[in-house]
């Protein structure tokens, strides 16, 4: 049935483009379709397909069953994609360019889909390519400079995780004669004193950490995120970049390379991006880039659980699973701030908080799903990201890695005075005169930020239900 | 290693040092197209002819069809703009050459302390159907997922963008 996610998006890709535009008109509805389809498959996931979909299946290689890891990323790329085509659909009129960025929406979800599911380290390499070719495309796609110098700068780092992770593959197809990932596992436990396949670990490790925005390979990130038109920010911000990087690192942790070789490493820059993201975002005049650095500092806690998963034993795994828990959650608000960047763009023509000052009576549906994401993302009970980051320092701290523990909690504080000081610069306060005019954001957006807020609270919230539903199987799941 | 193959990677260092410098764009996609062909003569002569045929039709052939459809919907670059351009795009890029030569010598003199595997790898398949769509079909998907990005790419970066200039 997975191999549908593959399939689908490329099939859909074709049937819209058929000669005369048969198609056309239902570009939008297609990607939003194949979003449900893929969120419905990570909630339930038949055990008995279709027979003939498993021998496609079989024939794409796509047999090994899917992890909760994989579930849980589906199920991120399914919502993410489904707010990103709301926003696509209320910030951009002209039907060409909607369509053409509907095309280019399937060859991203088709390039995820495939970095999710395969099995393999060159698929993995290629599938992360279809990716990053789709993100250049929508980041220019509004042909403005801004988004060209973006999209640019993502290029140019791009092609140098590429010349990295394509090094690294080689050198270890070299041992294991073949890239799948238990042949490439096998010749690791094999040969695990030869100097040529650490390099190799490092280069394609380097390469993720490039593709993840993660310090000290971060100087892309911002221009991307701040450069991309609203819709395609959501996305990027949203899931992109976690499956592109930190997915992938994941994949290769657990799958190939065994985390406890390289959890140092993860310790470290994992601390790294939360404090150096955390303090940038405090310097931000603009909405987009001071969310962009917030995601370079939230990222960061994500691979410090990552590395203490690395320490092995009950804290490893507790480290584990509130690193997928914290992933999923900053998925969500993170999306969720982005569709409110949307929804102020839409109405003030800028993302620049220093023009802005006093929405929140206009804008109330916004500025409440704004605080609702931003008391989240500081970690703030009982809201989702408050569960994540406590199960992240719980574990770092039954680990016995107090310093990481304790900047954990440091950068919590800093989460959450740049984001109170985004609610006071744009939210709060007399409205200002030339903003009078401004009104709530058009309906998809709102429909977007209402259902994202209430995914915030209603994981807080039913925090008993999702630890024996979700986390407990995270834990033993590996 | 024999005279042919120094000769062969002597070439390819020379063509993509050339399609870097080089300030016209079609000249830099002659140069790829060429950087690829020599490539493909190496993969031959590695004994890897389904990465060579690969190799010739898609990056000498495919991708810089693409490209050239793409510099036809682009702005000429006047004449007297084009020595400027050419001066400039030396000053940023002469380290490239040397740096490449001195890792040549570097290399050969004192190659890395890095131990290689005892086993040549996996038997080389000679079938280019079971290499597809046995092997890798999910890479072959993705490869047409590539090619339609970078169609959709030429279409939404450069022929709209020109209609719109229009």
């Amino acid at each position: 049935m997975r191999s549908l996610l593959i399939l689908l998006p490329l099939a859909g890709l074709i049937l819209l483009n058929l000669p005369g535009g048969l198609l056309a008109g239902l570009a939008l509805p297609a990607v939003a379709a194949l979003a449900i389809f893929e969120i419905v498959l990570a909630v339930y996931l038949p055990t008995a397909a279709f027979p003939a979909l498993e021998q496609v299946q079989q024939l794409l290689h796509l047999s090994t069953p899917l992890d909760s890891l994989a579930r849980v990323l589906l199920l991120s790329i399914g919502i993410v994609m489904l707010a990103s085509l709301l926003v696509l659909h209320a910030t951009v009129k002209a039907q060409r360019r909607r369509f053409n960025v509907a095309n280019v929406l399937l060859i991203s979800l088709m390039g995820m889909n495939g970095v999710v599911l395969v099995h393999d380290l060159f698929s993995l390499y290629v599938f992360l390519e279809v990716t990053s070719v789709a993100s250049f495309v929508l980041i220019a796609s509004s042909g403005e400079d801004t988004g060209l110098e973006g999209a640019f700068k993502y290029l140019v780092l791009s092609a140098v995780a590429t010349v990295l992770m394509l090094s690294g593959v080689a050198m270890m197809f070299l041992f294991a004669g073949s890239t799948d990932f238990s042949a490439v596992a096998a010749a690791l436990q094999n040969n695990s004193g030869q100097l040529l396949l650490k390099i190799a670990i490092g280069t394609f490790g380097c390469g993720l950490l490039i593709k993840g925005g993660l310090v000290p390979f971060h100087g892309w990130l911002p221009d991307a995120y701040q450069s991309a038109p609203a819709a395609i920010s959501v996305l990027l911000a949203g899931v992109v970049t976690k499956v592109s990087g930190i997915y992938a690192l994941f994949r290769l942790g657990i799958s190939v390379v065994g985390l406890q070789t390289f959890s140092p490493v993860l310790l470290a820059v994992g601390a790294l991006s939360m404090v150096v993201g955390a303090l940038l975002a405090l310097r931000q005049n603009s909405l987009k880039r001071l969310l962009a650095y917030s995601s370079v500092s939230q990222v960061g806690y994500i691979v410090l659980g990552l590395g203490c998963a690395g320490m092995g034993g009950p804290a490893g795994k507790l480290g584990l699973a509130a690193a997928i828990f914290h992933l999923f959650n900053h998925t969500i608000f993170k999306t969720l701030l982005f569709v409110n960047s949307a929804a102020l763009e839409q109405r003030t023509g800028t993302s620049d908080m220093s023009v802005m000052g006093g929405l929140g009576s206009r804008m109330p549906i916004t500025s409440t799903s704004s605080a609702i994401a931003a008391l989240s993302i500081a970690g703030i009970p009982p809201l989702s990201g408050f569960w994540s980051k406590l199960l992240l320092i719980i574990a770092l701290w039954q680990a016995g890695l107090y310093a990481y523990a304790s900047l954990a909690v440091f950068v919590s504080v800093l989460t959450l005075a740049y984001m109170l000081t985004v609610q006071r610069r744009v939210f709060f306060g007399k409205c200002r005169e030339d903003l009078l005019s401004a009104r709530e954001a058009s309906g998809g957006i709102v429909l977007v930020e209402a259902a994202l807020a209430l995914v915030i609270i209603g994981v807080g919230v039913l925090m008993p239900y999702v630890m024996n539903s979700f986390l407990l199987p995270l834990k033993g799941g590996f | 290693m024999n005279a042919l193959d120094v000769v062969l990677v002597a070439a390819l260092v020379v063509s993509a040092t050339m399609t870097v410098m080089t300030a016209r764009l079609l000249r830099a996609v002659i140069g790829l197209a060429i950087t690829s062909a020599i490539l493909t003569m190496i993969m031959f002569r590695l004994a890897a002819p389904i990465a060579g045929v690969f190799e010739l039709s898609v990056c000498a052939g495919l991708i810089p069809a693409i490209f050239i459809s793409a510099i036809g919907l682009t702005r000429r670059l006047a004449a007297e703009e084009l020595p400027a351009r050419q001066q400039e795009r030396l000053r940023r890029f002469w380290p490239l050459p040397v740096l490449l030569v001195l890792a040549i010598i570097v290399l050969t003199q004192w190659p890395l302390p890095i131990g290689l595997p005892d086993s040549q790898g996996p038997e080389p398949v000679t079938d280019l159907s079971t290499l597809l769509w046995n092997a890798r079909p999910a890479d072959l998907l993705a490869q047409v997922a590539l090619l339609l990005g970078g169609a959709f790419a030429v279409v939404m970066l450069v022929k709209n963008v020109g209609r719109e200039h229009e």
